[in-house]
């Protein structure tokens, strides 16, 4: 799973270009929107942006950027999937079997827990995929939209397990990504691993279990304050039944188990299923208004504006909930270039490590150190802190994570390539590691970074790569940061590295 | 920022209630606040095992007869829980009974939020109950903190009133902290997302700057905590800033994996001996430092679960549940009723104790302020001695 950046041609390919322009929409007054507009556009769609990517669509007109991006669509993801995805349930269990009748005893005498092992192995693998396909995409818009999902339709492999389920609910966030919310939900409702996450399997008429009704109607869809303790219980009871199979791992309906009694919900009685409370879910205008309000946060400011809100969920709805036309009136909406949503919100610890390595043009050999640093941060894929997901926003910035991110981006600076940053990441949880520590090459054990000390340069410089390399001071800046530096970082005279390495030890670089 | 810059000026103040009086200093203990998180079941924390319904509503997963260490003629102990009893035979462990709040909520977020902001369960509050206790008190300076986090909710210590951090891990703390010192002070900007990082840069450096030399060169445990789980590593912090005396008013940790919706017992079970090998570990350093007179450890959860267990042997969302408050200034004993599980309101037991009257207690007993929290009248517990 070797990340080649070259790989990694956004809208900087000429083709885009060509695409986006020789669509039969007409397209309004062509005017360049320039270098910073460009920079915007590409940090709050993209993980991260070069020069040449920010330069290639500074000379286009911002709608038809828009359209480009939106354009740009395959459900493929590029990176190739651990060999185990497709495995069923059965097989999963004849592996775990093995794996206890293996299991060993530790040093200390404790019976190694093969199982846990197995689960925590395949999450690493599944997270190294998932960051590799950050890298390498040629469609990060889409791939924003996929975390945007797994984000809101969490699952959790803490609770889930069954780690073949966790790349399938992936898998549809992509290929949902900018397609239909109501197929999306509808979708979801079904996952086996949602299914797992929140006890849907154990939904049965005899003892409905809530859970998944109470979040689908808190989280997902309406919002607290719009239902009653009772539309939970009406609800989950709708949903009895469906379930997974015990081989197959895949969605079953099983009848014998389905309440099908009468239901009140929302106002409305009958002998509902879990697909027609979906569907009153879905005619609910409270439904869109929670998806725009939400993606107003990742794409445009911490502060929806209500009225932009009823605006495009209404266009949301009338729509039928496709996504593109939302995101293309977010996208042109007048708040979105405000100058006042510029630089206004907090890069994600995904967004702050992916795009780093991205900008830097840092090789890639194994994900798993940048999969650490993001967990570290508070974001490890597949296992959101709970199933509100991340809270996102100011929350991402505590005392102990500014910390890290500051710490995270001093070895970026100094980095060759990834696998060098390893070493003691000290990331609050000590010894846990010291396995892994002895088999690593002395001068990565450095317990922090030594500025100074590295390939770099004594000033603490970067060394420039081709990404970065051949920018003006001026280019540098504009590039890593969405306004000017908080601290005095550069003098006109001082070299490209020692600006780069000041930048992004900035406050503002935080902020996208 | 303002509101904090006032007080750094008013340093005639600092020094009156640094200096403190002897009464003053009395009621100058830490809270070490245990946040739960995900629900706690009560009901097999602190078992009902006399009353008949208990078998009858928990025929799965209730708690045999034999794994119940009995407290008196009505409840007992989980036996998981068994290392509190040295605590409970010296009369420092207070077991609240029936600990909730009016209107419950079973939303763990909003749940939650409502504790950690002391609000009624119809009202939203942004900032944390103990930020609010010290809303208009004046601070000794010189900690550059007040209180301190180890785990990743700092809800109920945020607001105006308290300069709060979250710290892992005290040695990196103040490696990086060192790393990144600010070249001048947050300003004015009109973008809340800067001035959020700025606030933080200036509080990690106002808070290094006071527990450097404290930290680096205080003592260590007497007694090791278990390496198995974050909530001993989280004790072993708060254990060395106590040691260190670090003037802080409160330090938070948690234990974290109680929403038990399946398979409940494994589950519950472990989480339990954390919680009493930690706490216990915790009791036995403070005796050892003379500390234990100076800090009061109060658990809390977002709520505790039906009183019935489900199909899936585990328990869903309810309302009340028992909560433990130790140290050595506390009256130790069951306090508050058990709330009848004949007497249930659509399967959930009824709160006997409004949690804000727990801390109310808490803030006179620990700090010596009047709080009333919403609450009127106030309805005090004799929790101090």
């Amino acid at each position: 799973m070797m990340a080649r950046l070259g790989r990694r041609r956004f809208v900087g390919g000429a083709a885009v270009v060509a695409a986006a322009l020789s669509t039969p929409r007409p397209i309004r007054a062509a005017a360049a929107m320039g270098f910073d507009d460009a920079r915007h556009l590409l940090s709050r769609t993209a993980f991260g942006a070069t020069p040449a990517e920010i330069e290639a669509l500074a000379s286009m007109d911002f709608a038809a950027a828009v359209e480009g991006l939106l354009a740009r669509f395959h459900a493929q993801a590029a990176s190739a999937a651990p060999s185990w995805v497709g495995e069923d349930l059965a097989t999963l269990r004849e592996r775990r079997q093995a794996a206890l009748a293996a299991a060993g005893k530790n040093a200390d005498g404790k019976p190694v827990n093969e199982v846990a092992k197995l689960v925590r192995e395949q999450g690493r693998q599944l997270s190294n995929w998932w960051v590799d396909e950050m890298l390498v995409t040629d469609q990060p818009l889409v791939e924003k939209m996929t975390l945007f999902w797994h984000n809101h339709f969490t699952s959790s492999i803490q609770k889930v397990r069954y780690v073949p389920a966790l790349y399938r609910q992936n898998t549809l966030f992509r290929r949902e990504a900018l397609g239909n919310f109501a197929t999306l939900l509808k979708a979801v409702a079904h996952d086996p691993a949602m299914l797992i996450y929140l006890d849907g399997v154990r939904n049965v008429a005899r003892q409905p279990n809530e859970n998944f009704a109470r979040e689908l109607l808190e989280l997902f869809t309406l919002g607290e304050g719009h239902y009653s303790e009772a539309d939970i219980k009406n609800a989950a009871r709708a949903f009895t039944g469906w379930s997974i199979d015990r081989d197959g791992g895949r969605f079953v309906d099983r009848m014998q188990l389905h309440d099908g009694g009468e239901k009140t919900f929302l106002g409305q009685s009958g002998h509902f299923t879990g697909d027609d409370i979906l569907a009153i879910l879905l005619r609910h205008p409270r439904t869109a208004e929670t998806i725009v309000e939400k993606l107003w946060r990742e794409f445009v400011s911490s502060t929806p504006d209500p009225g932009e809100v009823k605006r495009l969920a209404g266009l949301f709805r009338s729509g039928n909930y496709e996504m593109k036309p939302l995101l293309r009136a977010l996208f042109l909406s007048p708040a979105f270039r405000d100058p006042v949503n510029r630089a206004a919100l907090i890069k994600s610890p995904i967004e702050l490590i992916v795009g780093t390595v991205h900008v830097f043009g840092l090789p890639v050999p194994d994900q798993t150190p940048l999969v650490r640093m993001i967990a570290g941060l508070g974001q490890a894929p597949f296992a959101p802190p709970n199933v509100k997901g991340w809270p996102g926003g100011d929350s991402w910035i505590t005392t102990n994570t500014l910390l890290l991110r500051q710490q995270f981006l001093r070895r970026l600076i100094e980095a060759t390539t990834v696998s060098s940053l390893d070493g003691n990441m000290a990331m609050g949880r000590p010894g846990r590691r010291a396995d892994r520590r002895q088999e690593m090459p002395a001068q990565t054990m450095e317990p922090y970074p030594v500025e100074g000390r590295s390939l770099r340069g004594a000033a603490g410089e970067a060394r420039l790569g081709p990404t970065l390399s051949g920018a003006d001071n001026a280019t540098l800046l504009r590039t890593l940061l969405p306004r000017k530096p908080i601290d005095a970082v550069a003098s006109a005279a001082q070299s490209p590295g020692a600006v780069v390495a000041a930048a992004m030890l900035d406050p503002a670089y935080q902020l996208k | 920022m303002d509101r904090r810059h006032f007080l750094l000026g008013s340093s005639a103040l600092s020094v009156v209630m640094a200096a403190g009086s002897a009464a003053a200093e009395q009621e100058r203990r830490v809270l070490v606040l245990v946040e739960m998180k995900g629900g706690n079941d009560g009901m097999n924390t602190v078992i009902p095992y006399a009353d008949p319904l208990y078998r009858q509503f928990r025929p799965g997963i209730g708690v045999a007869r034999d794994r119940t260490v009995q407290l008196d003629e009505r409840v007992g102990l989980h036996a998981k829980l068994d290392p509190l009893m040295e605590a409970w035979k010296a009369g420092d462990f207070a077991i609240i009974q029936g600990v909730g709040y009016p209107y419950p909520n079973r939303s763990h977020f909003r749940s939650i939020e409502i504790w950690d902001t002391a609000s009624a369960s119809s009202q939203t509050l942004s900032e944390g109950w103990l930020s609010r206790a010290f809303d208009g008190v004046q601070l000794p300076r010189g900690a550059g903190v007040d209180s301190i986090v180890a785990d990743n909710n700092a809800l109920p210590m945020m607001g105006p009133g308290l300069r709060t951090i979250v710290m892992q891990d005290a040695e990196n703390f103040l490696r990086q902290a060192t790393a990144m010192k600010e070249s001048n002070e947050p300003r004015d900007d009109r973008n809340p997302a800067l001035r959020h990082v700025l606030e933080v840069r200036h509080e990690v450096n106002g808070a290094a700057a006071g527990l450097h030399d404290k930290l680096r060169d205080g003592p260590r445990p007497a007694y090791a905590f278990g390496a198995d789980n974050g909530f001993g590593r989280e004790l072993d912090l708060a254990t060395r800033i106590l040691a260190a005396r670090v003037p802080v008013v409160a330090i938070k940790v948690a234990l974290a994996g109680f929403d038990t919706h399946a398979n409940q017992v494994p589950t519950q079970e472990r989480l339990l001996g954390f919680l009493a090998s930690g706490l216990a570990t915790f009791r036995r350093n403070m005796l050892a430092a003379s500390l234990w007179n100076d800090v009061v450890v109060m658990t809390y959860s977002e709520f505790g679960r039906r009183a019935r267990q489900n199909a899936s042997g585990g328990t869903d969302h309810g309302t009340a549940a028992p909560h433990f408050v130790m140290g050595g200034k506390v009256k130790g004993g069951l306090h508050g009723a058990y709330p009848s599980l004949a007497d249930l309101q659509d399967g959930d037991l009824k709160h006997t104790v409004d949690f804000r009257n727990v801390y109310s207690t808490v803030a006179q007993g620990c700090w010596g302020l009047r709080r009333d929290f919403g609450q009127r009248p106030v309805r005090p517990l004799d929790l101090f001695a």
